[in-house]
């Protein structure tokens, strides 16, 4: 039983985590129909200044966390402004080929930089160690995940459902050209949220140092782990990658736990055959593209 | 009446040898002796052509995109090593005939899996694919030696007669007759009616398909041929190196292989072997710049090649070839026929 709570617990951390690396990317893919297999190195970049900040310059994590957020939506929207904007409406190949160069650049680059040791952000006393929860120890720090990142989620539901900002995304989301006939600035609305999905990853990458390890191949090691998220996910709703995420997060672990000779095994076999079954995303509406 | 017969006769025309078809072969030949203290990346070159030109068989010719192409790369390899270490088929041709057979079947099993679906999901499940056969690589390490590779591949002569040097000339004759006979298969499936269809249907699915061809069934059948042709070159790199590791299996193989055929050029089965050889070159002089980090100039390249636009380098590259030769032809010049886009 006890084992059963941790896993779940663990499990949740986890999918909470990879939800937060990968909303982006859900949102890059489902309003442009852009392949960006590069997401994972905004969230590399997060994760590394946090690391710098934190290690070397001493600031507290609880401030180097929304710095690395910051400085990730700033490269985000840089880097949307002068390269991504330009590739929009080519051919998927042509994108995949941009972000894996992009990908290679940002790896070799950190490697240089930083040295291709797995990095550790030293953290504040308060988050190391456990808390009995309902009589079951827990790790601090993966609460605090659970915490922030729970948070983080209802504010993306409230932002998505209540602002004008949310209906105008989900206006382009489902359809660009009826969106912009109405007069919604979808280049804009698409730089604005391609900026906070690449802050939210560098988020994600400074909250996921600790648990998924932060080293300059953390872009090529999770990608797959993105990927899947969006395309099981769907890309239409934030429900969709919020319920793929935990169910991914839930069953690696889980996986990892029970049948470790499967490793990941399990989880790409699971990806394709719902790839196959419902080519929308579990949970996604069928898009009229 | 008459247009059908100028469509046959252009594609008879097409599918005749050119002058300067014939002098890259003969250059090819001529690099045994030209090179002889380089055969080690001549082979390398040799066997990466081999698996660009599977590519470009799907990608150039079908508009299959995929970013998993090394999962057939790599069950060629293993089938190759395997076979050498456990003496099952000694003889190099023959296990190479049974490596690419095996990634074959692979190729004809999951072809159902990829003709389904946009190009994105195309592009995921082929990762997938490639990721999923890693991981079982590296999960049945007692079969294939996990982490560490296969150990003691050792490969007997070539029909019994040419046994592998020290310097790899042997090596590198067997990969360039390799690579040349399934060239000429390769040549002869896409001139054939079977390889116009397939361009018909990258060119426009809906309407292939209106025209009466079975765009399916045509799919699955060049995807199960592209992965024969790279289950080959994965098998060739692993009697050439005597070498089969999990890397086989690796993104980072795939993606350089889009690369190698980008550099080249789809469509026209030459741009893998040139890209190959331009590839290993650029390799070559970057790791001699910064050893460890080659790969970020691979990268640099892969995001200039596609911020100019793919057709704009070509146009760049091809201009003064096109320019001579127009020279050349002016007399009797006639209007030149595109075949659409490549995607």
């Amino acid at each position: 039983m006890t084992s059963l709570f941790t896993i779940l617990f663990d499990g949740v951390a986890y999918g909470m985590l990879l939800f937060v690396l990968a909303c982006g990317l859900a949102v890059t893919l489902g309003l442009m129909n852009f392949v960006n297999l590069a997401h994972g190195a905004f969230a590399m970049a997060g994760g590394y200044i946090c690391a710098v900040l934190v290690n070397n310059s001493g600031v507290p994590f609880f401030v180097a966390l929304p710095i690395a957020f910051v400085a990730s939506a700033l490269i985000g929207l840089v880097m949307e402004q002068s390269l991504y904007k330009h590739l929009y409406h080519r051919s998927p190949l042509d994108q995949v080929l941009f972000t894996i160069g992009l990908v290679f650049m940002s790896v070799t680059a950190v490697d240089y930089i930083m040295g291709s040791s797995q990095i550790f952000i030293h953290l504040p006393d308060v988050l190391q160690g456990q808390v009995n929860l309902f009589g079951i120890g827990v790790g601090r720090y993966r609460l605090m995940i659970i915490v922030i990142c729970g948070l983080l989620t209802l504010g993306l539901q409230l932002i998505l459902a209540k602002t004008r900002f949310g209906s105008r995304l989900r206006a382009a989301v489902d359809d660009p050209r009826a969106a912009s006939g109405l007069g919604i600035n979808v280049p804009q609305v698409f730089a604005l949220t391609f900026a906070f999905g690449s802050g939210l990853a560098g988020l994600g990458g400074a909250l996921g140092a600790e648990v998924l390890g932060l080293d300059p191949y953390f872009p090529l090691k999770f990608m797959i782990y993105f990927l899947i998220v969006v395309t099981v996910g769907g890309s239409s709703t934030i429900t969709g990658p919020f319920l793929a995420s935990l169910l991914l997060g839930i069953a690696d672990v889980a996986g990892k736990y029970y049948v470790p000779k499967l490793g990941a095994f399990v989880i790409y076999t699971v990806m394709i055959v719902i790839l196959i079954w419902k080519p929308n995303g579990l949970f996604g509406r069928t898009a009229a593209r | 009446m008459t247009a059908e017969r100028t469509v046959g006769d252009l594609a008879l025309a097409r599918a005749r040898w050119g002058w300067t078809e014939i002098a890259f072969w003969l250059f090819a030949v001529a690099s045994i002796f030209l090179f002889s203290d380089r055969y080690l990346i001549l082979t390398e070159m040799a066997w990466l052509g081999l698996f660009a030109l599977s590519l470009d068989l799907i990608l150039g010719y079908a508009g299959i995109v995929s970013l998993g192409h090394a999962a057939f790369f790599g069950v060629g390899a293993y089938s190759a090593g395997l076979l050498a270490v456990h003496g099952i088929i000694k003889e190099p041709v023959l296990a190479l005939l049974v490596a690419g057979l095996a990634a074959m079947v692979l190729g004809f099993v999951t072809s159902f899996l990829v003709i389904r679906g946009s190009e994105l999901s195309q592009l995921m499940v082929t990762l997938g694919i490639a990721l999923l056969l890693r991981e079982l690589a590296n999960k049945f390490s007692n079969i294939t030696g996990g982490f560490d590779g296969l150990q003691g591949i050792s490969i007997d002569p070539i029909l019994g007669l040419f046994a592998f040097d020290l310097y790899g000339k042997t090596g590198y004759i067997y990969c360039l007759v390799v690579l040349f006979v399934l060239f000429l298969l390769a040549r002869r499936i896409v001139n054939s009616p079977f390889g116009l269809s397939l361009r018909a249907i990258r060119n426009n699915p809906l309407r292939a398909a209106a025209i009466g061809i079975p765009v399916n069934r045509r799919l699955i059948a060049i995807y199960t041929i592209s992965a024969f042709y790279a289950g080959i070159a994965g098998a060739l790199f692993t009697q050439t190196t005597a070498l089969a590791s999990l890397d086989v299996f690796s993104f980072e193989r795939s993606a350089d292989l889009l690369l190698v055929l980008v550099i080249g050029g789809t469509g026209y089965l030459y741009g893998g072997l040139i890209g190959a050889v331009v590839f290993r070159i650029l390799q070559d002089v970057f790791s001699s710049w910064t050893p460890q980090f080659w790969q970020f100039w691979i990268g640099l390249v892969l995001v200039l090649i596609v911020l100019i636009g793919r057709d704009r380098m070509y146009r760049g590259v091809l201009w003064l070839p096109r320019y001579l030769f127009q020279l050349f032809r002016k007399a009797h010049a006639k209007p030149a026929v595109s075949d659409g886009g490549a995607p």
